[in-house]
């Protein structure tokens, strides 16, 4: 009903708040993240970053004692509408979490647990699309030469980057639209950053990436739009070189000085 | 001074942790000096594995053990029909549903279920399960391996579900949230992702379980009817090694040959848990290294 005017943005946040039991960590939250570019978030820790990331999925939920009021709209849809199956927003939204989290079995499985998850509900999946979507994926994150030779081999067994990518690997079969990513890279060392980086900067414009990051140059070299938060709010957004360069907020000007966080 | 207290504390703890060892050891051979003379002597293995002929204290005694084998493994088995679905079932809701109150709840009634004594369990058997059995299924008797096997499936049943509860509980979190944040609901993250990653202690559980029924002896006796019989119906008595060693032992003399037939059975039935608890042992291994 809202596909019109809610359509032009990947995912719109209109007076949203969150509380964790008592903890208000959200404060009336109005974002629009653009499709096809990366957006990123920045702020000092706790600022609601995360939490709003999570939001954006419902993955939030998980804890049990969370409340939310307000509306989130991921692709023109209120993800908290009667209507919604959790089960299609999670196949719309992909997430990459702070340590990567690879299931404990092959590199196959991993890839293709969400496709056959969501595939096999419909259709019988033949073994030769498989193979050809394991390739396609692990190829758009750059890790198929890596792996190919041990694809039956466990996961857990790779290195943290090469986790991380396939992570990412595993979220593109189900063609999600929204890559949400938390901190992807702050469990890597500096060259397992910038190959990971590289990587999701690849997947710009296939994708809409919203990336948390505690990195300011990471913010700044790999995102066209930025957003800073602060104890829950947001309180600027805005193209990340503009932001950067000239941040309309003094808030935002201290923090990026690195006056506080 | 604090020195003292230091080396005194460092060689009761290992005195502790060593005396384990040593009474396993120390069981072991005790059994088996008891039972070797017998084994080595004038018992005939044949006889005793193929025969369900157990009279040791006949003019011609004979010592076949197979209808006290049977016994015990059919009222075993018949335990992890019952308890293995249900054990697994509550670990589950414990560890993957149940939340908060009801989740402490539960895990109290199941340690509280394990620390009923096994008399008690028997008397159950005989006072309760017996008449009903009679009634429900319009037969003759209800002390047989539907008795036994429920009462010791009830048993097993805590023990597995801690243990079960336990193994779930240790899968990481991280993965849940990876299979939910990649669109599985709660029972195909429970199919494909919890219960894959924690099947080595889960077999664990069981082979627990297995590990306890075999060697439940007070509520056997009281609720299996303890009647030498190859069974050919859940209805029908039979009687547990466990059960005939210690229904028989007061009454031998020390040292002479149904002394030594008894712990004959003793040696079969510590080799069968032994081996059970080792393999569980190197099950929940397997996990840790992984």
């Amino acid at each position: 009903m809202d596909n019109g005017q809610r359509g032009d943005y990947a995912i719109e946040t209109r007076g949203l708040n969150l509380w964790y039991g008592d903890f208000q960590a959200l404060i009336d939250v109005d974002l629009e993240v653009k499709r096809g570019i990366i957006t990123s978030m920045i702020g000092p820790s706790g600022c609601g970053k995360t939490t709003l990331l999570r939001t954006c999925n419902r993955i939030i939920e998980r804890l049990g004692y969370v409340r939310t009021t307000g509306s989130v709209y991921v692709l023109g849809h209120d993800i908290f509408g009667d209507d919604v199956e959790l089960v299609q927003v999670r196949k719309q939204v992909g997430m990459v979490f702070q340590r990567p989290n690879p299931l404990p079995i092959s590199i196959r499985d991993n890839v293709l647990f969400g496709f056959r998850l969501h595939e096999a509900r419909t259709r019988k999946v033949s073994a030769a699309e498989e193979n050809d979507v394991l390739e396609s994926s692990l190829r758009q994150v750059l890790l198929w030469d890596t792996v190919k030779d041990r694809l039956n081999r466990p996961a857990t067994g790779l290195s943290l980057e090469e986790q991380q990518k396939l992570c990412i690997a595993r979220l593109l079969p189900v063609k999600p639209e929204v890559l949400l990513m938390d901190e992807p890279c702050s469990a890597l060392d500096p060259a397992g950053t910038e190959a990971v980086e590289e990587m999701i900067w690849q997947l710009r414009g296939d994708y809409t990436i919203l990336i948390v990051t505690h990195n300011m140059a990471q913010a700044r070299r790999a995102s066209d739009e930025c957003v800073f938060m602060l104890l829950g709010r947001i309180i600027e957004h805005g193209r990340t070189e503009e932001l950067f360069l000239a941040p309309e907020n003094p808030k935002t000007a201290d923090y990026i000085e690195g006056r506080y966080g | 001074m604090a020195w003292y207290v230091d080396r005194a504390a460092q060689v009761f703890v290992f005195v502790g942790g060593i005396s384990a060892i040593v009474f396993i050891a120390g069981i072991f051979v005790f059994i088996t000096k008891e039972g070797l003379d017998f084994v080595l002597g004038p018992l005939s293995l044949g006889e005793f594995f193929t025969s369900i002929e157990w009279r040791p204290t006949s003019n011609n005694p004979t010592y076949g053990a197979l209808a006290l084998i049977v016994g015990t493994a059919s009222v075993t088995g018949f335990a992890m029909l019952l308890s293995v679905p249900l054990s697994l079932g509550a670990a589950l809701f414990i560890a993957e549903f149940a939340t908060g109150k009801t989740r402490e709840t539960l895990k109290i009634l199941v340690e509280m279920l394990a620390a009923i004594p096994s008399v008690v369990w028997g008397f159950v058997g005989m006072s309760i399960m017996h008449p009903l059995i009679i009634r429900v299924f319009d037969v003759p008797l209800g002390l047989g391996v539907l008795n036994a096997g429920l009462i010791l499936g009830l048993m097993a049943a805590p023990i597995m579900t801690t243990i079960a509860e336990d193994a779930l509980k240790a899968v990481p979190d991280t993965y849940r949230e990876a299979a939910e944040a990649l669109g599985a609901t709660r029972w195909e993250v429970i199919v494909k992702v919890v219960v894959p990653a924690s099947r080595n202690g889960l077999l664990a559980a069981v082979l627990l379980g297995v590990g306890r029924g075999f060697g439940e002896t007070m509520a056997v006796l009281m609720a299996s009817g303890h009647a030498i019989n190859l069974p050919t119906s859940v209805f029908d008595s039979v009687r547990a090694l466990t059960a005939t060693i210690a229904a028989e032992l007061g009454d031998t003399v020390q040292g002479g040959n149904h002394w030594g037939s008894l712990f004959t059975l003793g040696i079969l039935l510590f080799i069968v848990t032994f081996v059970i608890n080792l393999t569980a042992d190197i099950v929940v291994r397997g996990i840790r290294k992984k």
